[in-house]
């Protein structure tokens, strides 16, 4: 199996590349067209600045890239933001696979901190993306912005205000949490995601 | 619920883990990576590498170690010590390490706090800080806590957080190795003045210091060393115990 991550302007690609090889799949890093689109699966991760990201991908034409991809793709963190349709972060206009705006977290006198930083659960789990034993596992977090629950969202995961740990539609799929630094939980939902 | 975090601490020399180790059926207690493993599969939520090498040729080793530890270790990882300017953080980094650990660094030149936030986030920037109770003032100190300075605890976690800290390591010198709990007044102080998380050191001894430091202390995430690695205490009980007491963990 062929899987490739997008290789952009992101930090922490190399984390998902030791994640992969953990499970045994050796990963291609890679910006060339053909072949993301000749990959099994695809994965976009990344930690970042939206519209800094954003700019690179539109001027390394690999937005539309990323669009017309018929294969298993999987956004994580930045990655997933970037596939929604607008983010606050730097009022910049995303990829728009997902219809859902990225807004900032908001603190509250209870949940003060932020970034959201550190293990959280995921729950109400939708979709073949998640084993279903998985409800309620901890997943590990680290984020200022957050992508309210919508109807493409497959976990839901509360702080602050309850919001999207998860994302599906067609062939696309994202996490905002790391999946590459969740554990044995992390490599549970990758090795299932290779299996789709 | 944001679960509060357990992380062990581990000094490096030249490549080896320096304290001691009492595991049942642990052979390789001196590999920093074996022990990193054998600690997440325990429960850990975070670990800390901390390079207590002075030389350079220490330095290389320690680099090539983050990059083992990266490929191996499943959960966050922050590297700290002889951190003192971005091509260190860069260099770290791109072996692999999560998050890096600044300390006299940050105090002597501040603004390194700003060019690691501008550059590769805040998330990725822990300050930590030594500091010792006396005078009923919080002092900081450098260099691993041999040289006073004129800066104190509040003040500094303070303007630390402004020029873009993620994360704020506080280590009490006056708890440190005491083994009578954390520095909770301070923690809770601390925790209350800031907005981004907090991590408890300096102190552990027993199950319930750990939950004082996260109830009394209101820290985000409790530090030890000894404690885990002479085996006085198991990450799995302590998060069995944690919970029970009613402080939310990831088990």
């Amino acid at each position: 199996m062929q899987v490739a991550i997008i290789k952009y302007n992101a930090g922490n690609i190399c984390s998902v590349e030791n994640a992969l090889k953990r499970v045994g799949v050796t990963p291609v890093i890679t910006d060339d067209k053909e072949t993301l689109q000749k990959a099994d699966k695809v994965i976009f991760p990344g930690v970042g600045e939206a519209a800094s990201t954003m700019q690179y991908l539109k001027a390394h034409r690999l937005d539309e890239l990323i669009k017309g991809l018929r294969q298993p793709v999987l956004g994580i963190c930045i990655g997933m933001q970037l596939m929604c349709r607008h983010s606050e972060e730097g009022d910049v206009d995303c990829l728009n696979i997902f219809d859902a705006e990225v807004k900032r977290f908001v603190p509250t006198p209870q949940e003060r901190k932020v970034p959201h930083m550190g293990w959280n659960t995921i729950e109400q789990l939708k979709s073949d993306m998640f084993p279903i034993e998985l409800e309620k596992s901890f997943v590990y977090f680290v984020h200022s912005y957050y992508v309210p629950v919508n109807k493409n969202t497959t976990a839901v995961t509360d702080y602050i205000t309850p919001f999207s740990a998860a994302l599906h539609k067609d062939n696309f799929y994202a996490t905002q949490f790391h999946i590459e630094k969740s554990g044995k939980v992390g490599e549970h939902i990758l090795n299932h995601f290779l299996s789709l | 619920m944001l679960a509060k975090r357990i992380i062990p601490c581990l000094d490096v020399k030249d490549g080896e883990t320096v304290k001691g180790v009492n595991f049942v059926n642990f052979r390789s207690a001196g590999d920093p990576v074996e022990l990193g493993k054998c600690y997440s599969d325990q429960g850990a939520d975070e670990l800390v590498y901390l390079d207590i090498t002075a030389s350079h040729e220490g330095r290389k080793t320690f680099t090539e170690l983050v990059k083992k530890v990266a490929a191996q270790v499943s959960i966050p990882f922050t590297v700290g010590g002889g951190i003192n300017e971005m091509k260190d953080v860069d260099r770290l980094l791109s072996a692999g390490a999560d998050k890096v650990s600044i300390n006299s660094a940050a105090i002597r030149n501040p603004n390194l706090i700003e060019d690691i936030a501008k550059n590769f986030g805040c998330q990725v920037c822990v300050v930590a800080i030594d500091a010792n109770f006396e005078a009923d003032m919080w002092r900081c100190y450098l260099n691993g806590g041999r040289v006073p300075t004129d800066k104190y605890l509040f003040s500094w976690a303070k303007e630390a957080q402004e020029r873009g800290a993620g994360e704020i390591l506080f280590t009490s010198m006056t708890h440190d190795g005491v083994k009578e709990g954390y520095a909770n007044e301070a923690l809770n102080r601390l925790s209350n003045d800031l907005n981004i998380p907090v991590i408890a050191s300096g102190g552990a001894g027993k199950r319930e210091h750990f939950r004082d430091a996260f109830i009394k202390g209101n820290a985000d995430a409790a530090l030890a060393a000894s404690v885990f690695h002479f085996g006085e205490i198991g990450i799995r009980d302590l998060k069995t115990y944690l919970a029970e007491e009613g402080v939310c963990v990831r088990m």
